[in-house]
């Protein structure tokens, strides 16, 4: 029979150990599907996991990495100091569509104006809107008890409609010929967020998403608020006697986060997608959330975490297009992925014991 | 500019109901065990699929549904595996659920696009859908949308009056209470999790037997989504959860209605007032005593 | 840029050696917006696709991308299509527009077609279907069919593309019966089986008894079938499981002989530039077949106007014809130019209701 029996403290070993065996045992179920498939299982996983990185066109593709996986990481972090006080905002998409309507709705009434001010201007309107769209569900849960997971849920639809509203009405290019969908921000000087180093990848949301895991990693280890947000999750009881104000940790955790998701999504509508159209937002900030436990709530583990996501779409792609793998083998490939690796955290936190039912 | 029949029109809500009301009704009784699985989308595209494959292959639409069901539960006891035995976060894995899900079902639809399923026919009832208004309205359906109306009262039965509801909302309010009575929290969660998968699975081949009925990748489109905003707007009841479904049935038939009768109406903005109006009914519910359930979405462990 | 400098090397480099080592074999990609099994839209891209396969035989490599999302993915989808030497790059949805001419910036030697955009480049072409022409013939069956004189309209998104269809279709059916009347629903969606099964019943419930769709899935047929005596049309393929009836005929969107002459165009070097808007004349709309339930004079009538579209004689926008709000548009034997018909954002005169935006 095998048991489980919990750890009094979480193993450090297998917190390391965990995700590299979950990433195993993916290739090795997931090389069964491919094979399954018709196709070559070694050659499929080398597409995904080698070509991006150390293949012959890794120049384009490392770049690539950083600007899928920074408005991931971006939002995750914002994520995860929530969850660490148990407080569960899952609206993160409806907070990234406000963010890059914000910011686009900023860029496009100043257009064509070409000044410096424009680009700050955005920066300033993206947390914003993030951050007032989560202020929606801290102040309802403050002043109603509602639940957080649940308003923020209901929000992501109406910020999908809010935008399908936009690019077909108001945010509409008059020079598009009707179509939907705003002006292009990558032609409009001032208000593009490009890259910061040409050939890196790196954009002012990548630089932000950095900043972001530093920062959130002094907080966490340095700062009394940090300490603050774990105790709250952990010890609810003993976190109200060490003084913590319940409220106060709501109005910040979800604003936080709120206002990084805002920032992503400001980040992507002015450099890499461009413009507001109806398809704009792709799941960020849903992903986001699998990334925040992937990376164990910790903020190099969210760094690595999204960098590992933005591998298996981009690798993904690339077995989609050069070895004609289906989009949905890929998918279900990454399912399984998040799959195992949320499965064997299991050992992280609990040890395995087999006993004999002959020696009990 | 012609009128809307309310005959025809609430005929028309009853069918666009069908899908939420069984995949929300599931979702309800795993949500009441103390479960949040948001892989409701992932578990309808499922259901979806395996019930046409199967009612395509043998001719049958019941067999379609049975393996429909099948099929939802199939998926959900990955779900149940993760959450239940290897502890894993809920959200997380509700999500990942659902990017597999639709994975899965486009896989194994391949080869299923542009073929008509075996019909499903009216249920017969017979004098009683030649009562004016009412019959049309109520009687004369197919037998899915009488299955999910009567699991509706069994689902309200079963928690309100029997014993096994008793010790479902226990487990649901307080798991660990629920433990020191004896009770088997893990087997309670694991059945109620199946049941959601099962029921999920219905309301997706309902849409592709019975509704569009064909079988393309996505087909679902959010309407996972939509019955976990319903379990919330339901406040976890069983019959509220029938009228959520229509009210959010009935504003997606509705706009569209309008828009035939040649009113011109702003669709975006009235296509969010049901997620608007559930926020609304979450706040006038925090003065109510119906509440979520106590351990909605915790981990349990015996050790604890 | 030294990026810009860095793709030109590692282009020309992949382009010479693969002329070196495959001197015939040409890449030709394809980047889809839905996927393959859509039975609509992409379905006929991949369709074009694999004629062009069996076109060239060993000739040609083709690769494809599916269920590609618009923006910053269709970027990157697209570079790396290029980076793998394809030759030439159809990408098949008006939301690649901004990311197809970006990536052609990049690779001055890969050839580009952009479907439905307006924007080129010395290396980006477009290229569209003038899908109003079958839409004259669906509205000339329609009319002629309908016995309530009420027509269903399922539009997806207010864009002159769509508007150009329930104009046309609406000028040719008031032609072959005064008394017609549209209802119109934006279902404000491409692709939404579940929306389009209850649009279709909500039309039919207003007592239209013909329905036209510009959504691509096939549930507003099986809504009509249910309903028993509504006539459908198919849309984008050629739905034909269900004919002969609710659906009597159809608008195919036929890529191939477009997609085959593109890459034969690169193989010969005789690649340029273009802006290509070809109807039925050149078959890239195609009419579906029309079926028995359609009476013989009708059918007749139908294929006549067909005929004489696709020999230049007749354009389903020739004057007299007034806007909505009953100012003349076009005067008596005028016809229509393409730059009002591309940026086409009002409604004939007939026409009820408004253009929502």
């Amino acid at each position: 029979m095998l048991r489980l029996e919990k750890r009094p403290q979480p193993s450090r070993l297998w917190t390391f150990a965990t995700p590299p065996l979950a990433v195993l045992i993916t290739m090795i179920a997931g090389g069964a599907l491919f094979a399954a498939l018709g196709k070559d299982p070694a050659e499929a996983i080398a597409t995904i996991f080698w070509q991006p990185l150390f293949g012959e066109f890794s120049f384009y593709y490392r770049p690539q990495l950083l600007i899928k996986a920074a408005p991931l990481i971006l939002i995750a972090i914002g994520l995860s100091l929530g969850f660490r006080a148990g407080i569960w905002n899952i609206g993160a998409e409806g907070q990234y569509i406000m963010g890059a309507l914000a910011g686009a709705g900023v860029a496009l009434a100043l257009y064509p104006l070409e000044s410096r001010i424009v680009f700050p201007l955005m920066v300033l309107a993206g947390a914003l809107g993030g951050w007032a769209w989560a202020m929606i569900p801290a102040m309802l849960k403050l002043r109603f008890g509602t639940n957080e997971i649940l308003v923020s849920l209901m929000l992501v639809y109406v910020a999908e409609q809010l935008l399908a509203a936009m690019a077909l009405g108001p945010m509409r290019n008059p020079d598009g010929r009707g179509f939907p969908g705003s002006r292009n921000l990558r032609q409009y000087e001032s208000a593009h967020n490009g890259e910061l180093i040409p050939g890196t990848g790196m954009h002012w949301g990548v630089a932000a998403a950095l900043i972001a895991v530093i920062l959130a990693y002094v907080l966490l280890s340095r700062h009394s608020l940090g300490f603050h947000i774990r105790l709250a999750g952990q010890a609810p009881r003993a976190a109200r006697f060490a003084g913590v104000r319940p409220g106060r940790l709501v109005v910040f955790c979800l604003g936080t986060a709120g206002a990084l998701a805002g920032l992503a999504g400001m980040f992507e509508v002015a450099g890499p997608a461009g413009q507001v159209s109806i398809d704009f937002n792709v799941g960020y900030g849903f992903t986001a959330i699998i990334v925040a436990f992937l990376g164990r709530l910790h903020p190099v583990g969210i760094a690595l975490a999204g960098l590992l996501m933005a591998l298996t779409y981009i690798g993904g792609e690339m077995a989609q297009s050069t070895m004609g793998l289906p989009a949905a083998a890929i998918q279900l490939f990454q399912g399984m992925l998040l799959f195992f690796l949320l499965a064997v955290d299991l050992l992280t936190n609990f040890r395995l014991r087999v006993r004999l039912r002959e020696a009990a | 500019m012609g009128a809307i029949d309310p005959t025809l029109l609430l005929a028309a809500i009853m069918v666009a109901a069908t899908p939420i009301l069984l995949a929300a009704l599931g979702e309800l009784v795993v949500e009441r065990a103390g479960v949040l699985n948001l892989g409701v989308e992932g578990m309808m595209i499922t259901g979806a699929i395996c019930g046409f494959a199967v009612a395509v292959n043998s001719g049958s639409p019941v067999l379609g549904f049975v393996a429909a069901a099948a099929g939802g539960a199939a998926l959900s006891l990955l779900f149940a595996l993760l959450t239940q035995l290897a502890l894993a976060n809920q959200v997380a894995s509700g999500l990942a659920l659902t990017l597999f899900g639709l994975g899965l079902s486009s896989l194994l639809g391949q080869g299923y696009q542009g073929i008509k399923p075996p019909p499903t026919p009216r249920l017969d009832l017979g004098p009683l859908s030649d009562i004016p208004f009412l019959g049309r309205v109520l009687f004369s359906h197919d037998p899915m949308v009488y299955l999910a109306l009567g699991l509706v009262a069994a689902v309200w039965a079963l928690l309100k009056f029997t014993r096994a509801g008793l010790i479902l909302r226990a487990v649901g309010e307080n798991h660990d209470a629920a433990h020191a009575l004896g009770y088997r929290v893990v087997r309670v969660r694991v059945m109620a999790i199946l049941f959601g998968g099962a029921c999920a699975g219905l309301g997706g081949a309902y849409i592709s037997l019975i509704r569009v009925p064909q079988w393309t990748e996505g087909m679902t489109s959010g309407a996972g989504w939509i019955a976990l905003a319903l379990v919330v707007f339901a406040s976890w009841k069983a019959g509220r959860v029938l009228l959520g479904a229509w009210l959010f049935g009935g504003v997606s038939v509705l706009q569209l209605n309008l828009q035939a009768a040649g009113l011109a109406i702003p669709v975006e903005y009235l296509s969010m007032s049901p997620y608007l109006i559930t926020i609304l009914v979450l706040v006038i519910m925090s003065a109510d005593r119906s509440r979520a359930p106590g351990s909605l979405g915790r981990s349990f462990h015996a050790s604890q | 840029m030294t990026l810009t400098r860095l793709f030109t090397t590692a282009a020309l480099a992949l382009g010479l050696a693969s002329t070196a080592m495959a001197q015939d074999k040409t890449k030709v990609g394809f980047i889809y917006v839905g996927p393959i099994g859509d039975g609509g839209w992409t379905y006929e891209h991949d369709k074009g696709r694999l004629a062009v396969e069996a076109e060239f035989g060993d000739a040609v490599e083709t690769v494809y991308q599916e269920s590609v999302p618009e923006g910053a993915d269709a970027e990157r989808a697209i570079t790396q299509m290029a980076l793998q030497g394809a030759d030439l790059i159809f990408t098949t949805s008006f939301g690649f527009m901004e990311p197809t001419l970006a990536v052609a910036e990049k690779f001055p030697n890969v050839k580009f077609e952009h479907a439905t955009g307006y924007k080129t480049a010395p290396n980006v072409s477009t290229y569209s279907a003038r899908f109003y022409e079958g839409r004259a013939v669906q509205g000339h069956i329609a009319g002629k069919m309908t016995k309530s004189n009420i027509i269903g309209y399922i539009a997806s998104y207010p864009i002159p593309e769509v508007i150009r269809g329930i104009n046309s279709a609406y000028i040719h059916a008031k032609k072959a019966n005064p008394d017609v009347e549209f209802k119109i629903i934006w279902a404000y969606t491409w692709f939404d089986p579940a929306k389009e099964a209850d649009a279709a019943q909500a039309l039919i419930e207003q007592g239209a008894d013909v329905i036209l769709q510009h959504t691509d899935s096939t549930a507003p047929q099986a809504a009509a079938e249910k309903a028993g005596n509504v006539v459908t049309f198919g849309q984008a393929s050629d739905m034909a499981e269900y004919a002969p009836f609710p659906r009597v005929s159809s608008i195919i969107d036929d890529w191939a002989p477009y997609y085959i002459a593109r890459t034969r165009a690169v193989i010969d070097g005789t690649w340029e530039t273009t802006e290509t808007w070809d109807g039925i004349g050149p078959g890239m709309v195609a009419i579906g077949e029309i079926t028995d339930a359609v009476p013989a004079d009708v059918k007749a009538e139908a294929l006549a106007m067909k005929d004489a579209m696709a020999r230049g004689e007749y354009h389903p926008f020739t004057g007299p014809l007034n806007k909505q709000d009953g100012s003349v548009w076009l005067t008596e034997g005028e016809v229509a130019d393409d730059g009002t018909l591309l940026g086409m954002d009002f409604y004939v005169e007939g026409l009820t209701g408004q253009i929502p935006n």
